[in-house]
């Protein structure tokens, strides 16, 4: 029996430990905020916060998630209100939107750990994060804008 | 001919629109069609809007949604000619249905292709409410104007659109010849921003993409196909595959009978109650397949092979005076060999569907950009009529023309009908990369005479690529028109004698069309060649291209078949050096380019490209350091696309392009050895990540009332050549086959 918490909610999961978190959250729990991109983590679509960390959920099991707390998309802010969230609105940053939830996790644990990133820092904690559609340059942009924001 | 008529409430799309609603739809005749004869599609109404009781209007979109922000574009179209207030305006998203006309959201063309229909949809409904309020009012329908989701008379007393919807609807649908279009001086969204409508769905985790499509009694399912295509299953093994825990069982899904067109491929599906233990069933799997004709194909020998026949005289394309008398009299000669390889879209959203098959009906729910292929596709697959199938259309996550070939709805179908129960069929990424309809791969060969100032006398180009067309038809080997037309024939350059031609290759993958298709390709052969051209004369490569091009003039394209032209007339959508040459000083001078010389490390490159009736030119700043590693600090664009809808959202497009073009150029490739593709996913088929992707995209979007054309794709063909070009300022290397990861740069 594996227990831990997502979004500040308790839960408990008994079947398979190697099985990926993202397809508990996903299949499970019936929360499809955080997408599958490659299920090797390559892409970072599936970012989610693992005690407040960046994580893959494809390549993180349930197992390694006992007494840990996860944090989605679903629960980075009430009503889209976190300051990366306000971020990506201002730069109107999303294309087709599919990625956006795993950047605006990595985004949100860059900016936890560094408050104020330079361009290289953000390159280097975003380059694990794949945008098919190409909007780089705006989540740069969004990033710098939610580390004034939260200044 | 009347062309707006009231559609009876009971035809339409039930449950959107309340009681008493007015409602439009208006017949359209679109006027292209991507893909030529691929769809059969009909012309039938496909425009809608409809304004509630309580003043909702509702905007229907029937063309797809995959980044370009056309669910938000075309109903600002719609608000802007109905007066309407755009927080009243919702949105809702159309099943795949013929009566919406096309809805292959493809080939760039949602704007151009349904600009006026929804303008005259929404000043049809503001005529109809002015009539409404003038009968209401019992004064002259001139002295009532439509103002911002309400009509206002001269005496100043005001009814709102949902107190007059009702009143309206019983007004006579007004005559093409009584609309009163507005001028872009009225315009109060278009060439306006507004913010995407699902941006608050996305930034929250909310919004529903086909991967996230779910229905009650659903199963999941993993299919294992043959890696060459067009195997046969011989026999397969699936005792371990059972025992794995929420695994129900096997299903087999036959093979395609030729021509392929968008069939399923066949294989064997792993049924579970998750989407990983259908994956982990599948691991599980023994297979045999039978390869089949395919099994030879090594995409190292088939590059040779497309070059030799590139080098070799084939059918001609389109002549323009005569090049083999220009050749015959000795002068001096240039040529060059260019390939680019295979490509696979990979979107971030892997091909997924859902399909409920009952009764003889199925509904499907699915990321796709043409919903009535997937009513087509899953009908012919379960054996029903087109009508039977009931398309929902979910949110794309990409779709750079993957997701207009619904392979993976019918084989959501065929499970689900051999189950009885709903399934979803989800594609990992190997399963996306190794079975994509890929991007052709070409070769091309280009020559030229040059006279005494570098410019050429005589200019041959041949081009040699498996064809589209080799997806609909089996034996097909040379280009259809559509690709023809795509960068090749419409060579814009002012070359007294000049020659396009193509010559056969066979097909031995899937051939789609991926963003811009056939223009990648062409763009980067022909624009490195200019290049290679402007070297070997020493001169600028900008007063070289405008030299190349000429004077502004409208080019008439005469060729047999005709130019394709996007199914456009030339007269209405001419090809107008003008419009080029325009865009090239307006990219040279907003990127410095006069001013910035190249040194060992850093250099500019251009490239100028007219693709979906859109002037791109593009002008790249790269810089490589001491290990060779490229990196691109500026990228340029400027782009005549006609009248703009949504300039933020056109800009948003170009930095995308410059990002998908930067993928193409730097490092895709997809291979083959014994039929079978090399690569499975990002890890060996890489993609363009924040710290490769162009630093700062700058778009400049020239101001223009010219009718609208292409936005989603016409940025991506220039951008190859232009780094490469930029790549041999820095460092004369000459790149001529992509990608560029496979050079050695210092």
């Amino acid at each position: 029996m594996i227990r831990f918490k997502v979004n500040g909610q308790s839960r408990v999961f008994d079947g398979d430990p190697e099985m990926p978190l993202l397809w508990y959250l996903r299949d499970e729990a019936q929360m499809t905020g955080t997408k599958f991109g490659c299920g090797i983590g390559q892409c970072g679509c599936c970012t989610v916060l693992n005690n407040g960390k960046a994580a893959r959920s494809c390549v993180t099991t349930m197992k390694d998630v006992e007494n840990a707390s996860v944090t989605t998309i679903e629960g980075l802010s009430k009503n889209g209100q976190h300051p990366v969230q306000k971020a990506w609105k201002q730069a109107n940053v999303p294309q087709c939107g599919y990625c956006q939830s795993g950047q605006m996790m990595q985004a949100a644990s860059l900016l936890a750990e560094k408050p104020k990133p330079t361009d290289q820092e953000i390159d280097a904690a975003m380059q694990g994060n794949i945008c098919r559609c190409g909007t780089y340059q705006r989540i740069r942009q969004a990033i710098h804008i939610a580390a004034g924001v939260r200044a | 001919m009347n062309s707006i008529q009231k559609v009876s409430r009971r035809s339409f799309f039930e449950g959107i629109f309340s009681t008493g609603a007015l409602i439009l739809g208006a017949q359209v005749l679109p006027e292209s069609l991507l893909a030529g004869d691929v769809d059969n599609a009909t012309w039938h109404p496909s425009v809608y809007l409809g304004i509630n009781p309580d003043g909702t209007v509702i905007a229907l979109t029937h063309r797809s949604e995959m980044g370009t922000g056309i669910r938000t574009a075309l109903p600002m179209v719609l608000a802007d000619e109905l007066e309407a207030d755009w927080k009243h305006v919702r949105i809702e998203q159309g099943i795949g249905d013929k009566k919406y006309g096309d809805q292959n959201t493809d080939g760039s063309c949602s704007i151009r292709d349904f600009y006026t229909a929804f303008r005259e949809a929404g000043a049809s409904a503001r005529l109809m409410l002015e009539r409404a309020a003038a009968a209401k009012w019992n004064v002259p329908a001139a002295e009532c104007k439509a103002q911002l989701h309400q009509v206002v008379h001269k005496s100043g007393k005001k009814l709102g659109y949902g107190e007059l919807a009702a009143l309206a609807a019983k007004q006579a649908v007004p005559q093409k010849a009584e609309l009163k279009l507005k001028t872009p001086a009225e315009f109060r969204y278009i060439g306006k921003d507004v913010a995407i409508t699902d941006m608050d769905a996305i930034l929250t985790g909310k919004a529903v993409f086909g991967m996230d499509a779910r229905v009650p009694g659903m199963v999941f399912a993993s299919v294992q196909r043959s890696p060459v295509y067009g195997g046969t299953l011989v026999s397969f093994d699936d005792t371990e595959a059972k025992k794995v825990k929420g695994v129900s069982g096997t299903a087999t899904i036959e093979r395609f009978k030729a021509p392929h067109n968008f069939q399923a491929l066949g294989g064997v599906a792993v049924i579970a109650d998750s989407t990983w233990a259908a994956m982990q069933g599948r691991k599980k799997l023994q297979v045999k397949w039978d390869s089949g004709t395919h099994a030879g194909f090594d995409s190292a020998a088939y590059k040779d092979e497309l070059l030799a026949t590139a080098r070799q005289p084939q059918k001609v394309m389109r002549a323009v005076g005569n090049v083999d008398a220009e050749f015959a009299k000795g002068g001096k000669t240039l040529d060059a060999s260019y390939y680019v390889p295979l490509l696979s879209h990979a979107p971030m959203e892997p091909p997924v569907a859902v399909a409920d098959f009952k009764n003889g009906k199925v509904t499907v729910w699915t990321c796709t950009q043409n919903p009535q292929a997937v009513q087509d596709t899953v009908a012919g697959a379960v054996g029903i009529k087109p009508e039977d199938v009931t398309c929902n259309v979910t949110l794309l996550g990409g779709g750079f023309g993957r997701k207009s070939k619904p392979d993976y709805a019918a084989e959501a179908a065929i499970l689900s009908k051999q189950l009885g129960k709903p399934v979803k069929v989800v594609w990992s990424r190997e399963d996306d990369i190794q079975h994509d309809f890929y991007h052709s791969t070409g070769g091309m060969y280009l020559k030229a005479a040059v006279g005494a100032n570098g410019k050429p006398t005589a200019w041959l180009q041949r081009s040699v690529f498996p064809s589209i067309g080799s997806t609909f038809d089996d034996t097909a080997q040379y280009a259809m028109d559509l690709e023809m037309g795509l960068g090749w024939i419409d060579l814009p350059f002012d070359i007294a004698n000049h020659q396009a031609e193509n010559g056969p290759a066979k097909h031995h993958v899937r051939i789609g069309w991926m963003r811009s298709v056939a223009n990648i390709y062409h763009a980067f052969a022909i624009h490195s060649f200019v290049d290679e051209l402007a070297a070997a004369a020493g001169r600028d490569r900008v007063e070289y291209l405008l030299d190349l091009i000429g004077p502004g003039r409208k080019i008439d394209i005469k060729t047999t078949p005709p130019y394709w032209n996007h199914n456009q007339p030339q007269e209405k959508y001419p090809v107008d050096t003008a419009r080029l040459r325009r865009v090239i000083e307006v990219a040279a001078e907003k990127s410095g380019w006069a001013n910035k010389k190249p040194s060992k490390n850093r250099a500019l490159g251009i490239a100028a490209h007219r693709s979906f009736l859109t002037y791109v030119a593009t002008v790249v700043e790269i810089e490589i350091d001491d290990q060779g590693r490229l990196t691109i600090p500026e990228m340029h664009f400027a782009v005549d696309a006609g009248q703009i809808i949504h300039p933020e959202r056109a800009r948003a497009q170009m930095e995308g392009s410059g990002v998908f073009g930067t993928s193409i150029a730097m490092m895709g490739e997809i291979t083959a050895k014994n039929g079978a593709i090399e690569q499975s996913n990002f890890n060996n088929y890489p993609v363009a990540r924040m710290p490769e992707a162009p630093r700062q995209v700058h778009v400049h979007l020239i101001p223009s009332n010219e009718l609208p054309a292409g936005i989603g794709e016409p940025g991506v063909p220039p951008v190859a050549p232009a780094i490469t070009n930029a790549i041999f300022a820095a460092t004369g290397k000459r790149i001529r086959e992509l990608p560029v990861r496979k050079t050695k740069l210092v």
